[in-house]
Parts: C-alpha cells; sequence; structure tokens
C-alpha cells in the first residue's frame, strides 16, 4: 500500500551518490588508518605510495606533487579539495547531492551533514602530523558512523531509503576490495620466520582497519594464515564489510525496489550481483591469496562498477542523456 | 531586579516614528510592556549570548541564502534579530482586510486587462502604461484562470508612517519570498526564547504549508481528482533555494526542476524512478522569461519546452499565473488606489504612500516643485536602480533629477520621504532604535488568506531604510496576538 507518488528520478540518483560519498570518506580514511599502522619502518614512502596506487592515483598525483612523500600524500588525500579522490573532495559532493535532497531527508541528517562538511573542509596541516593523524581519523570516521546512525534513526523508509542503502552498500563493497589491495601492494622484502610474522602484523592491521579484526579472532583458527583473512573479508555471511554480505543486502534492496514498488528496472541490476555473489561464492582463496588476488580485486571492482551502471539506466540517466547539472557531474565511480 | 542588571534599553530612543514595541496603542493588553520588561530581565549579557547561539543554529541549519563570489559559494544567514515586532489583533484584523482587498484588485485588474480592457477604456488607467508594459504578456489574452485568479501567492510590502497609518510600499505579484523565515524565525524564538513568549497568545504560522497546498490543488485542471502538486525552482544554486525547500516540505510535494519536467501532448510529466507521472498544478519559482524556451528565453535551461501550450490546453495549473509583473509594476502602482475604487467600489483600506504621478500635470508640477522633499523614481526599474532622494541628494544630482524628469515625465512617479516605524533591535551599541517594514504573504485559490503577521524585515544600520537583505538588512519574528484572551502575565507579575 503506497499512495505517495514515485520518487523523482534525480532524488534517486542523488541518495544513491550521497551515501557513497559518504562511505566513501569513511573508507578513505580506514585506508589512511592502515597505512600509518603498517610496521614497514624505513619504507614508508612506500607503504603510503600503496594508497595512490589503489586509488588510481599515480598520474594525477604525480602532477600535483612530483615525489612521493608521505606528507605530500597526507596532504594529497585530506586537504587537497581538488584531488577529486580526496577527503574533502568527497565530502563536498556529498553535501552537494544532500543539498538537492533538503526536500526529502531528514532535517537532522542534514544538519550533521552541514557541520561535518563544515568541519572536513577546515583541516589544517598541523592535523596530519604526529598523533594528531589518528584523531582526525577517528574524527572522520565517526562524523560518517554518526550520519549513519541518524539516518538509520530518521531518514523515512520508502523507496528513497532503498537507493540511499544500495550506493552505501555498493561503494562499502568497493572499499573493501581496495582495502584488501593495499596489502598487495606493500613490498614485503623479509626473510621467510621474519616476513612471516610481518605479514601476520600487516593483516591484522587490514582487519582493524575494516574493524573486524576481533570478530575475525572469533571465527578464525588459531594458527591463521592470510587465506582465512581474504576469506573473512570476502566472504564471511556475518561481518558487515564482507563483499558477501554487502552483495546480500544489495540483492535485498532490489527484491524490494521489485516487490514493493513494482520496479522491473531492477532485474538487470539483480542478475549482476547474484553473478558476482556466485564468483566469490567459487573463488579458491587458498589459491588466490598465494598469487592473482590483485586481479580478482579488480575484476570484483569492474563488477560493482557494471551493478552501479545498471542501477544508473534502469532509474537515474536514461531518460535525459544530457544532464549537465555540477552535482551529476561530479558523481565519479 | 532592582540593581543585578543594567536597563538594556537605557538609551532607547525611537526619536519621532511609531515604535511598534513602545508606542502606546489600544488591544495590547501589556503584551509590548511584558515584553520589555522580560527582555530588560534577561540583561544584554544573556540576550547577546542566545541571539549568537540563534544565529549559530540558523547557520547549521542551513537556513541560509548563497552568495557566489568568483571561487566560492558563501552560506549567508538573513541575520535575525531577537527583539519580536508586535501587532496586536485589531492591527492584525485591519491588515488582513487591507491585503485581501489589494490582492482582489490585483487579480480583478489582470482578469480585466487580459479581456474586455474596461479599465483602459474607460481612461483609469493608461493603455500604454498596460500595453507596452515589458512585463505584460499577450499569451494570456482571451485566456481565463481558474477563479479569476492571477496572483496566487502575493507578498504586500507595508511599512507604517509616522502617524502609525500602515500604507502599502509595493506590491509583489510575481513570485515573492521570505515566508520561509516568518516560520523559521517563529521555530528560532520557542528554542531560544520560550521565556520571552511565555503565556503569551500568538497567532500561529504553521499552517502556511497546508493552506498553499490546499489552494494549488483547487486551481490544478478538474480532470484530476488527487491533483499533483510540484515546486518548480531553479535549483541549489539559486540563492532562494531554501525557501523552495522550505515550501515543498510544508506541503508535501516535490521540488522538481525544469529538467525533471517534460512535457508530451500538451501534458505535463515528471521524470519518476517508474517512468513518468502527470503534474497538475507547478507553483513556479522561475520568472515568466524562463519558463518556456519554445515560447519566452530560447536560451533558458530552467524551464520546460511546451509547458506554455500544456497549460494554454488546460492541462496544467500554473502559479502565480504568467504575466502578473504588470500588476506589480511601480506605474502601476500609483492607480492602485483608483483600481481599487474601479472594481471593487470601496476606498483602499490600507493607503498607498502618497504617490505623485508625474504623467500627470498636476503630479509634475508639484514634484518639481518639491523635488529637494521627495523621493523620485523611475518606473520601469526594480532593485532600487535610478532613484534619487531628494532630502539626501546634492544640488548637481538633484538639477540632473530635474532634468531626467522634464525629459521624460511620464518614466517618473515621485513620493514623500516616509519616515518608517521603528522596533528597539540588538545592536552593537545595545539596544536601538531601527527601522522596520512588513510583508504579509497571502494565499489565494478560491478564496484569500492572509499569513498572520508576515516577514519583518529591519534596517540594521542607523539611520537607515533600505531592509532589504542585500543592503545590510535582517529579519524578527512578527507576532501578532490572538484575539480574546488576555496577553502577557497579569499585573505584570512574571518578568
Amino acid at each position: 500500500m503506497n499512495l505517495a507518488p514515485p520518487l523523482l528520478a534525480r532524488y534517486a540518483e542523488s541518495l544513491f551518490w550521497m551515501a557513497r560519498y559518504l562511505e566513501r570518506v569513511e573508507n578513505i580514511a580506514r585506508l589512511i588508518e592502515v597505512t600509518y599502522t603498517f610496521e614497514s619502518p624505513g619504507r614508508e614512502s612506500e607503504s603510503w605510495y600503496a594508497l595512490v596506487r589503489i586509488n588510481a592515483d599515480e598520474e594525477s598525483f604525480s602532477r600535483a606533487h612530483g615525489v612521493a612523500d608521505p606528507e605530500a600524500i597526507k596532504h594529497f588525500y585530506l586537504i587537497e579539495a581538488d584531488n577529486p579522490t580526496s577527503i574533502p573532495a568527497a565530502i563536498e559532493a556529498a553535501r552537494t547531492n544532500a543539498r538537492v535532497l533538503r526536500p526529502l531527508i531528514s532535517t537532522e541528517m542534514w544538519k550533521q551533514l552541514n557541520q561535518f562538511h563544515h568541519a572536513l573542509t577546515a583541516i589544517s596541516p598541523a592535523e596530519l602530523e604526529g598523533d594528531a593523524l589518528s584523531r582526525l581519523t577517528d574524527r572522520i570516521r565517526e562524523g560518517v558512523q554518526a550520519q549513519t546512525g541518524i539516518t538509520e534513526g530518521t531518514f523515512f523508509r520508502d523507496q528513497s531509503w532503498h537507493f540511499h542503502e544500495l550506493g552505501r552498500l555498493i561503494e562499502r563493497a568497493d572499499q573493501t576490495t581496495r582495502l584488501l589491495d593495499i596489502k598487495f601492494h606493500v613490498l614485503v622484502p623479509y626473510a621467510r620466520e621474519e616476513r612471516r610474522v610481518v605479514e601476520l602484523t600487516q593483516w591484522g592491521s587490514v582487519l582493524r582497519a575494516a574493524a573486524g579484526y576481533h570478530a575475525f579472532r572469533r571465527v578464525a583458527p588459531v594458527d591463521f594464515s592470510p587465506a582465512d583473512v581474504v576469506a573473512f573479508l570476502l566472504t564471511d555471511g556475518s561481518f558487515p564489510r564482507s563483499v558477501r554480505l554487502c552483495l546480500e543486502e544489495i540483492e535485498r534492496h532490489l527484491v524490494s525496489l521489485r516487490i514493493r514498488y513494482g520496479l522491473g528496472g531492477t532485474r538487470a541490476a539483480l542478475e549482476r550481483a547474484e553473478e558476482m555473489r556466485a564468483l566469490i561464492g567459487s573463488a579458491e582463496v587458498e589459491r588466490l591469496s598465494a598469487g592473482g588476488l590483485h586481479a580478482f580485486l579488480d575484476n570484483l571492482q569492474s563488477k560493482l562498477i557494471l551493478l552501479a551502471a545498471e542501477i544508473g539506466t534502469a532509474f537515474f540517466r536514461d531518460w535525459r542523456p544530457l544532464a549537465t547539472d555540477p552535482a551529476g557531474q561530479q558523481q565519479t565511480a | 531586579m532592582d540593581v543585578a542588571v543594567e536597563d538594556p534599553f537605557l538609551g532607547y530612543d525611537c526619536g519621532p516614528f511609531f515604535c511598534e514595541l513602545g508606542t502606546e496603542r489600544e488591544g495590547d493588553k501589556g503584551a509590548a510592556a511584558a515584553i520589555r520588561r522580560r527582555i530588560a530581565a534577561l540583561g544584554l549579557g544573556t540576550l547577546r549570548a542566545r541571539a549568537r547561539a540563534a544565529e549559530t543554529d540558523l547557520f547549521n541549519l542551513g537556513i541560509t541564502f548563497t552568495v557566489y563570489s568568483e571561487a566560492n559559494a558563501i552560506d549567508r544567514i538573513l541575520p535575525f534579530d531577537c527583539i519580536p515586532r508586535l501587532i496586536t489583533a485589531g492591527e492584525w484584523a485591519h491588515l488582513d482586510r487591507g491585503v485581501r482587498q489589494r490582492v482582489a484588485a490585483l487579480n480583478a485588474f489582470l482578469e480585466d486587462i487580459y479581456h474586455a480592457r474596461h479599465i483602459l477604456k474607460d481612461g483609469v488607467v493608461p493603455a500604454e502604461l498596460v500595453l507596452g508594459n515589458a512585463n505584460y504578456r499577450p499569451e494570456m489574452e482571451e485566456f481565463p484562470v481558474r477563479f479569476g485568479t492571477y496572483v496566487h501567492i502575493a507578498g504586500i510590502d507595508i511599512v507604517r508612517d509616522e502617524a502609525g497609518e500602515f500604507r502599502v510600499l509595493e506590491d509583489n505579484a510575481r513570485t515573492p519570498s521570505g515566508v520561509s523565515y516568518v516560520v523559521e524565525n517563529r521555530h528560532l524564538m520557542l528554542r531560544a526564547f520560550p521565556d520571552l513568549m511565555a503565556g503569551m497568545r500568538l497567532a500561529p504560522v504553521d499552517d502556511y504549508g497546508q493552506r498553499l497546498r490546499a489552494a494549488l490543488s483547487e486551481i490544478a485542471p478538474d480532470a484530476a481528482l488527487d491533483p499533483q502538486v510540484v515546486l518548480l525552482s531553479p535549483g541549489i544554486y539559486n540563492s532562494a533555494y531554501f525557501e523552495h525547500v522550505f515550501l515543498a516540505r510544508e506541503m508535501g510535494v516535490p521540488l522538481v526542476e525544469g529538467r525533471d519536467l517534460s512535457v508530451e501532448d500538451d501534458r505535463v510529466f515528471m521524470q519518476t524512478i517508474a517512468g513518468p507521472r502527470p503534474v497538475h498544478t507547478i507553483y513556479r519559482r522561475i520568472g515568466d522569461d524562463f519558463l518556456d524556451p519554445t515560447v519566452f528565453r530560447p536560451d533558458s535551461l530552467l524551464g520546460v519546452p511546451g509547458l506554455i501550450g500544456a497549460w494554454r490546453r488546460g492541462h496544467v495549473a500554473l502559479a502565480n499565473a504568467v504575466g502578473t509583473g504588470v500588476a506589480d509594476d511601480k506605474a502601476i502602482y500609483a492607480y492602485m488606489p483608483r483600481i481599487i475604487r474601479y472594481y471593487l467600489g470601496e476606498e483602499a483600506i490600507l493607503p498607498n504612500v502618497e504617490t505623485h504621478i508625474c504623467r500627470e500635470a498636476m503630479g509634475l508640477a508639484y514634484t518639481l516643485d518639491h523635488l529637494a522633499d521627495l523621493v523620485v523614481k523611475p518606473v520601469g526599474e526594480s532593485g532600487g536602480y535610478g532613484i534619487t532622494i531628494g532630502p539626501r541628494a546634492s544640488v548637481a544630482e538633484l538639477e540632473r533629477a530635474r532634468a531626467a524628469l522634464t525629459a521624460d515625465p511620464a518614466n517618473w512617479i515621485s513620493q514623500p520621504m516616509v519616515g518608517l516605524s521603528v522596533g528597539p533591535t540588538l545592536c552593537e551599541e545595545g539596544i536601538r532604535a531601527r527601522h522596520l517594514d512588513l510583508r504579509p504573504f497571502a494565499v489565494t485559490g478560491r478564496e484569500t488568506w492572509v499569513l498572520p503577521g508576515g516577514l519583518t524585515r529591519v534596517a540594521l544600520k542607523q539611520g537607515s531604510l533600505i531592509v532589504n537583505s542585500s543592503q545590510g538588512g535582517g529579519s524578527k519574528d512578527t507576532w501578532v496576538l490572538a484575539d480574546g484572551a488576555p496577553n502577557g502575565a497579569p499585573n505584570g507579575a512574571s518578568a
């Protein structure tokens, strides 16, 4: 029973992107956390440069800064609003979409986001130094989490909610693949036993950044291997940031849109999601972790882009190909 | 409260002007005195602290307008003064009747000039003033609008002179803005100064959205059983975007942009996730010129191609109607008392500011004789361009005005300087008198309803008569006392 008129296509698109950008803000903060907690004395630059590589920012970074030193990389992601993959750029895009959505979202959502935006566009270089950095990333994570909580508690659960969640979950799945990938990019030039210990520490950092360390400890064997970590982040059925759980949730939202609101346009996206879930289910994690993980993750990322495109084609973009709003132009998958 | 706080009204002097919180008047039932007493009891320090917190609140809530500079978009709040402006029940009854009369006359005038043109034929208003007006729309000729309502939303700018008489300064019959502040200011006062209004019975302002939606549903095409109303906005980069959001939310209707709408077979649709859905009434917050690039400005990206065609076929209603700008023009303003008399057979309940029409010999002669005492305004312009304020002009400026007047008298009107009423306002120096105006908002479908109160704007600069937000103006909450029960604390017991 639904008397309200269907959601404006433009609102659906903005909801999807607002949620994506917010999730991205949280995840950039998580990636930064995992980077500075990696133990690689003497190799700080490589560690930090991994961040540039997993965001595929090599070119734009070198244009802006040339040499890759940790300070420049932190600056690049935490302060530079003209870098489209930075936190200030993501929060700006989230807020622009939120402005579009003001008639729809709750005042409490808007107010928190508005204040959070003011705070994040005023990050000072001093906050990137020493122990201040971890406090800053804490603050950023908590800001997004506050928004998530306010949304959960105040946002009207009609069609709009589903589009919001779809954006959030697709971004989250994507970011989990990137978090896993960061490990691939960090060189580990140690001898055998030493290397095993360092690796475990590093995987621990990845798990911590994904907020999965303790849960992993509960479910993993005592003598866990890297393959167990990879399996946990990709296929665990209960961990909120695992790719599998995100995909299951995505399917649930698409099914709701189809059944409750009669939106047949969800079909193609549902097929994509099922296909990805099957891919993850059949992945031989043991072999992947020995080599080929990066290519696998790359493949997952491309498939997530296709999934988002199916949703976009069905509901946002196809109705007027020449959408020229600045809010729309900034949306980058 | 003997010695604890210094009286913040110390040094308050309203001069020769009418004070909206001080000048004695009937029917205030002690409310003004109670408000002054309570403010005094709070003291300047508390007032300032709460006023600052209230403004921060506005900023965080994004109740702002956006100013664009070269590189940045800066969100500004409309400065808010926490000392309310008071209107008694009797004063409001008078204003309410006056505004409704004004709106009735505006609509009758528009209906006439776009149909039979009696008023032009009878020579009451010069035909060229209407037909040669840039805001006259030939597309409207012989086109019937439901209930004869052209101006569904009107904002009438009213000032109060030294004698306490309310006078209309300007009619806004296109897309008047500011109503969101009326409601938001009240909410802000309830949060920040609940003790100031404790026990006062004020006319509520919360049902504007409902009333507006009802009126917009009334004017929808007949065939629509459950009309879909939308608000058409230029989008998030418009400086009044917050108001558009506010109105859409209060009405519970979608805020759309031109690109959300399309026209097929002379019917308007909005694009939803389930495909196109019919739209029946559009409250448009964009000007006539931008509505439909196939009829008006071809370069407009804000509008909807084919919209005017759909409208003329009667498949969608527009509020306000196209072509209302001809009625709120300064040239027509001068004729409003005659227009009211012509259509309604009544005298204007709210007089104009005395206006001399220079296209008429008497008006011109008077203006030239009293140039140094008058404000001379060109009729076609808006935004204060080309105005000469006689008492503040240099000899050279006066001579230039005289030359312009003589060269083209029809382009000018003149008015005396009006000593606008003042209200106590929190300033750097303390509580000081600042000039105010009032913009009540009238909503008309089948009938006219006026939101009690309206937007009180205040010129924050000392001596300034310009209340516009672009020139240092702010706003106040407008308290209309409800009729009946006593207001304020009995015997002045509470502070």
